[in-house]
Order: structure tokens, then C-alpha cells, then sequence
């Protein structure tokens, strides 16, 4: 009973946080600070994903090597499916190797 | 849903499947951690069906062990907070009555949210629901599938499927900061700052941290600022 009960809890709050902007806001205009702000919040929530995805107490090279592929193969225009396909097949083979 | 609409939603969904097989990854490790420490084979699945939320998700799973119910519920929803951000930064692009606009807002997730940024404060909302939509397949029937077969973390590490997330990210940051040099400074600070924050914190509250760098947004942007340094695509 505890579980689902934390479960339903955690869900619904869920629900409300991600309709706190249309819940509170409405269709009020945002003020021009924050509009300059929102348009911010991609690049550093993802520059903060991707560190927290790699960092932690200890770094794993063969993680960033494969993350590195993915990059520079989508510099190199490779499409996003392929350029993290590759990602991933780099560090299997990078671990592969190491082992 | 108008034409521009359907384009638009069929386009998310071509754009939702890298990230849905990343998902699907990152639900497997949730159903086999869920069934290892307890839960069952119900409640994961209806948790990733209802919930739709990883970081959330992972928090419940592991602060509900070691802490009150309450507690464990707070973390969960502490993490999330940045769901709020993005919900206020794509209010103005969604349509309809006030339940029609919070019900577009479930959509939101990081993947999406940054596949719906069209530039400057606008976002596509159809766009936004085509990525979540196989996302939300992958992450129910990825958990499903975890709970059941409860893959060894070994496996999934030697096949490096722990970078599917990473690499995907990447990718979609590439995209955001061509936007313009001020996307180039919120990058590296919000990275600065999770970096830093990973020294005395968890994952989550690092992330919640790096938050902070879209303030710089504050100052009145230069008009020589406003040149997009976009190279093509």
C-alpha cells in the first residue's frame, strides 16, 4: 500500500508541475527577462545532462570516447539515429578491447 | 489538428525514435532495478505509465529504502522542478483553454522539449508530442520488459547502452548552441555548474543547478549578441 500510495503521489505532482506553466500563467504574455531566460533553459539543462550523465565520483573514458563519436560524427553531418548508434558501438568496442 | 499540425506531429515522431531507444534502455534498468529491490511486476509499469518520468522514478526508487515515504516523495518531486522551468518557457506556444494547454504540457520531457525549440521563446507544441509519444511507449514497454527479463547491468554496460543518453544529448546541444553566441555561454555555464555541483551533491541536484545558467538571460542582450552563429542545418 505504501508503494502505490508514493507511486499515485509522485505521478500526480508529476502532472501539476509539468501544467505550472498554462496552470499559473495562463495566456498572460511572459515578460521580455524572462522570455530571454526560457530561451536559455535547453542549452543549459542539456550541457547539465550530459555532464551528470558522464560525471559522478569517477569519469568513464570509454564513455566519453563514445560520446565524443556521436559529436563529431554529427558535426560531420551523420544524422542523429546513426551518430549515437556509433556512439555506442564505440565504447562496446573501446570496452571490449580494454577488457 | 491542421494540417501544419499533422506535418508537425509526424515530424516528432520521425525525431522521437533515437531518443525512444535510449528510453528503452534506460526503462530496462529501471524494471530490473524495481523487481530486484521489491516492487513487483504491476507497479513499475504503471509507474512508467503514469509518471513518464525517469529522474523522478529513479529518485523514488532509490531514497523510498532508506527514507520515510514523505521524504522519498519530496526528493521526487525536488527533481523535477525543472519540468516547471520548461513548462513556464512553452506556455506562450501552447494553444486552447487553460486544461487544454496543461494537458499538451505532459508532453514535456527533456528530449522533446528540446526537439520542440524552434528558436528564440518558440516551440513547437505537435512537434513536442510526436518525440514524447514513442518515448512513452519505449519507457511503459521498456519497464515491462525489465521487470520481466531483469537484463544484468554487466550486459548492458559491455554493450555500452549506457551512452545512448549522452550521445543523444549531444547531438541535440550541437543544434542549440548554432542558435546564437548567448546558447554558446548558458552551455558552458550550466555544464560549469553541474560540474561543480557533482562534487557535493547527487546527479539530480547538479542538473536542477545547472539550471542557473539561463539567468545570464537577465541582461539585455546586445545587438550584436542577437547574430546567430548557425553554420547550416
Amino acid at each position: 500500500m505504501k508503494l502505490w500510495l508514493c507511486v499515485l503521489a509522485v505521478s500526480v505532482a508529476n502532472w501539476f508541475i509539468k501544467a505550472g506553466g498554462p496552470l499559473v500563467l495562463g495566456k498572460r504574455e511572459l515578460p521580455a527577462a524572462l522570455i530571454r531566460v526560457t530561451q536559455l533553459t535547453a542549452p543549459a539543462l542539456l550541457a547539465g545532462l550530459i555532464v551528470t550523465d558522464l560525471g559522478g565520483r569517477t569519469i568513464d573514458w570509454t564513455q566519453v570516447i563514445g560520446v565524443g563519436v556521436a559529436g563529431i560524427l554529427n558535426l560531420l553531418r551523420l544524422p542523429m539515429l546513426p551518430a549515437a548508434a556509433a556512439g555506442v558501438a564505440t565504447t562496446a568496442l573501446v570496452r571490449l578491447v580494454a577488457a | 489538428m491542421t494540417g501544419s499540425g499533422r506535418h508537425s506531429f509526424t515530424r516528432g515522431l520521425r525525431l522521437g525514435i533515437a531518443p525512444a531507444l535510449a528510453t528503452a534502455v534506460l526503462a530496462l534498468n529501471f524494471g530490473a532495478e524495481a523487481r530486484a529491490r521489491g516492487w513487483g511486476t504491476v507497479a513499475p509499469v504503471a509507474f512508467s505509465a503514469l509518471a513518464f518520468s525517469g529522474s523522478a522514478q529513479f529518485t523514488l526508487l532509490s531514497s523510498l529504502s532508506g527514507a520515510t515515504a514523505l521524504a522519498a516523495i519530496v526528493a521526487a518531486m525536488v527533481i523535477n522542478v525543472r519540468y516547471l522551468v520548461m513548462s513556464v518557457a512553452i506556455t506562450s506556444s501552447l494553444r486552447g483553454g487553460r486544461f487544454a494547454r496543461a494537458l499538451q504540457a505532459q508532453a514535456i520531457v527533456d528530449a522533446s522539449f528540446v526537439a520542440a525549440h524552434d528558436g528564440d521563446d518558440r516551440y513547437d507544441v505537435w512537434r513536442m508530442i510526436g518525440v514524447s509519444v514513442p518515448q512513452w511507449v519505449c519507457w511503459t514497454a521498456g519497464t515491462a520488459v525489465g521487470v520481466l527479463a531483469a537484463p544484468s547491468p554487466d550486459l548492458m554496460h559491455r554493450l555500452g547502452l549506457d551512452v545512448a543518453f549522452p550521445a543523444f544529448f549531444v547531438v541535440l546541444l550541437i543544434d542549440e548552441v548554432r542558435r546564437s553566441r548567448r546558447a554558446v555561454v548558458a552551455c558552458l555555464l550550466g555544464a560549469v555548474i553541474a560540474a561543480g555541483l557533482l562534487f557535493v551533491t547527487g546527479p539530480s541536484y547538479a542538473l536542477l543547478g545547472a539550471a542557473a545558467a539561463t539567468l545570464i538571460g537577465l541582461r539585455q542582450r546586445r545587438s550584436d549578441e542577437a547574430v546567430a552563429v548557425r553554420t547550416g542545418g
